[in-house]
């Protein structure tokens, strides 16, 4: 009888999971597997269908289009996660403190969150305007330049450009995490604190960054991944130039299933997914999930 | 140390205009000395506390430590918390739930960047102080509500503050091992001679710990001074009802006054006062007044030669060493503490009302 009931309790179990679990498979693992097999073979138009091992990935390693794009994926993840996690800090901090105009305020920082890429990538491709952007104007203004930059017809310029853009518009979504870690930790603790003879540095470091690791790491987690993926803002801000140097991963691996060569591009989606996959492992290690705040 | 607050006065903005907190607070905490701050919730004796510590600044008036001024808007003189040397010991305890007992006790002598020997020194002997020695390992989510209080009150006293400040630490422990907290808490405060303020909306706890106790309602103290003081002398029919085992009895009566006796007429009785039991000027004719006596001192008999209204009994309570009696004397009842007989429900008794424990209140005070 007992058995029955715990079968019954099981294949229940299993009906409920079976939704979500038939949503991963399809969405997930059925596109990742045939990815992978696509990066296998040689998938060309118009070419029959061939498999040739790891030959995609042999022509990668000896691709200096392909290292440029990894070079810039990776310096891109470098510069812009750190400053939209510190920005995204600095916007919680002050939004948590209690004010007048706090509601107003978090909806002034969420803002540019809600605005598709493809159109700040706009915004930012008229900011550098080399002729009328504002940015020009502001920087000579400060002294930083003398005459008109071309922002995006210089590699740097451009790449700062795409930190700017990507930073813009993630770092609210860094201080959204950020500000729902804080409101999770009790005010007594900082009062405590501020007896306890800790200065606003020290609650900071010894109260607020501890109790807030789980979160940093998520934040981390997402934004890392993100920035590794990033396509949209390129692709519309300086479609990987100029001369290629702004061309990301996932920009590549499109040119490259737009060119007609899909086993190439799949290869190219690949070593994004392992690189993505294993800087997530390394997070959650890191990140200790399960401890802080409890 | 001496703690000192002169006139002050806290208020807090609202959408309602200015809520008044604490009103126009005056009293001095003696060096070693146990005060009590003893009221309902949202009388102000928290946010006392916190002015006191510093989490807070006062409207007005003058808060000093041993004389010197440390907040004072109108000298724009503020100190704050970190700079008092004061140790608060909060209602929940707040203990950094990321470290364990050792780094929690550790903290405000690690922030201060003392040396780790030193640390580690005062640390252990706080810990044996309260025989904590054993959890030093533990993180706060492990302990019990009696360890993390020690662990509170460890960490607040192992850098020797000239200011301890508790609010409400026996409110979140069970009966019994609040009782023993207690005890041991005098024990410890008196051991180390430290300034204490202590925060209470219970009686007894302010009645068995304090050297002395500021009564608070509605954010201004009624009355200071000792435990006895204020059961044997209160001010307010509210001091009345609010100290003691039982609630004072408070009964609307009249005070006349005949060929310089006075007597106070309760129903049908009247009962002769003894002269140092009225407050205020003499004044001929009669008076409406508030009429007080403690239950412990009613005696419920059924017979008495002396002059004792009578009231029909209307609860009985036991209550093992005592019997409380509630009756009714003419629509308004009294409660009996002390008496003989055993009784019962609809039985008439005699209250006999030792005179010389009356209080007599001016009428329109009110008691609630």
């Amino acid at each position: 009888m007992g058995g029955d009931r715990t079968i019954r309790e099981t294949l229940r179990g299993w009906a409920f999971l079976a939704p979500l679990a038939v949503f991963i498979l399809g969405f997930v693992f059925v596109p990742v597997a045939g990815t992978f097999i696509d990066s296998l073979h040689r998938e060309v138009t118009f070419l029959p269908r061939a498999f040739i091992g790891l030959g995609n990935y042999r022509s990668l390693s000896s691709d200096p289009w392909f290292w440029q794009s990894l070079r810039f994926t990776v310096l891109f993840v470098l510069v812009s996660v750190p400053l939209e996690l510190v920005l995204g800090m600095a916007f919680a901090l002050l939004l948590h403190r209690p004010s007048r105009a706090r509601g107003a305020l978090r909806a002034c920082v969420l803002l540019p969150w809600a605005v598709p890429a493809a159109v700040s990538g706009r915004v930012f491709e008229l900011v550098c305007n080399f002729q009328y952007g504002p940015a020009n104007y502001i920087a000579e203004r400060l002294g930083l330049t003398v005459g008109p930059v071309n922002w995006l017809g210089s590699a740097w310029g451009a790449f700062f450009a795409l930190v700017a853009g990507d930073t813009w518009k993630t770092a609210p979504f860094v201080a959204v995490l950020f500000l729902a870690g804080l409101s999770a930790i009790p005010g007594d603790l900082y009062r405590q604190a501020a007896v306890d003879r800790a200065g606003p540095l020290q609650r900071f470091t010894r109260i607020t960054l501890p109790l807030l690791r789980p979160v940093v790491v998520v934040a981390l987690l997402f934004r890392t991944i993100d920035a590794l993926r990033v396509f949209d803002l390129v692709f519309v801000l300086t479609r990987g130039g100029p001369g290629g140097s702004t061309t990301s991963l996932s920009l590549y691996g499109y040119d490259a299933f737009a060119g007609g060569d899909v086993g190439y591009g799949s290869a190219v989606s690949v070593v994004l997914f392992l690189v993505a996959f294993a800087l997530s492992a390394a997070y959650v290690r890191i990140g200790r999930f399960g401890r802080g705040l409890s | 140390m001496n703690l000192d607050f002169r006139n002050v006065a806290k208020t807090f903005p609202s959408f309602r205009g200015a809520v008044p907190a604490v009103r126009d607070a005056n009293f001095s905490v003696g060096d070693g000395e146990l005060f009590i701050l003893l009221g309902p919730s949202g009388c102000g004796k928290s946010t006392i506390l916190n002015l006191a510590v510093g989490l807070e600044r006062p409207t007005s008036g003058e808060i000093r430590f041993d004389g010197e001024i440390v907040a004072s808007r109108e000298r724009g003189i503020f100190v704050p918390p970190g700079k008092r040397n004061v140790a608060m010991v909060f209602q929940g305890y707040a203990l950094y739930p990321h470290l364990n007992v050792r780094e929690n006790i550790a903290f405000p002598l690690r922030v201060a960047g003392e040396a780790r020997e030193e640390i580690d020194r005062s640390v252990a002997r706080t810990a044996s102080m309260l025989g904590i020695e054993e959890l030093l390992r533990s993180r706060p989510s492990e302990l019990s509500g009696g360890q993390r209080q020690r662990v509170a009150i460890a960490r607040a006293l192992v850098r020797k503050p000239r200011l301890f400040l508790l609010d409400e630490p026996l409110s979140n422990l069970d009966a019994a091992l609040r009782a023993a907290t207690r005890a041991e808490l005098r024990r410890l405060q008196r051991a180390l001679g430290v300034t204490t303020l202590y925060v209470t909306h219970d009686q007894t706890e302010a009645m068995t710990l304090g050297d002395r106790i500021a009564l608070l309602r509605d954010g201004r103290i009624l009355q200071t001074g000792t435990p006895r003081d204020l059961y044997e002398k209160p001010e307010t029919p509210f001091a009345a009802s609010f100290i003691g085992p039982y609630p004072m009895n408070l009964l609307k009566a009249v005070l006349e006054e005949e060929g310089g006796v006075r007597f106070v007429r309760l129903g049908a009785e009247r009962l002769p006062l003894p002269p140092d039991r009225v407050p205020g000027e003499r004044r001929p004719g009669s008076r409406n007044v508030l009429f007080g006596i403690r239950p412990e001192h009613v005696r419920a008999v059924p017979e008495s030669p002396e002059p004792a209204p009578r009231g029909i009994v209307t609860a009985v309570e036991h209550l093992g060493r005592e019997t409380v009696v509630t009756a009714d004397i003419g629509g308004a009842s009294l409660l009996a503490v002390a008496g003989e007989g055993t009784w019962k429900e609809g039985d008439i008794a005699r209250l006999e009302i030792p005179m010389e424990f009356s209080h007599v209140f001016p009428e329109g005070d009110d008691p609630s």
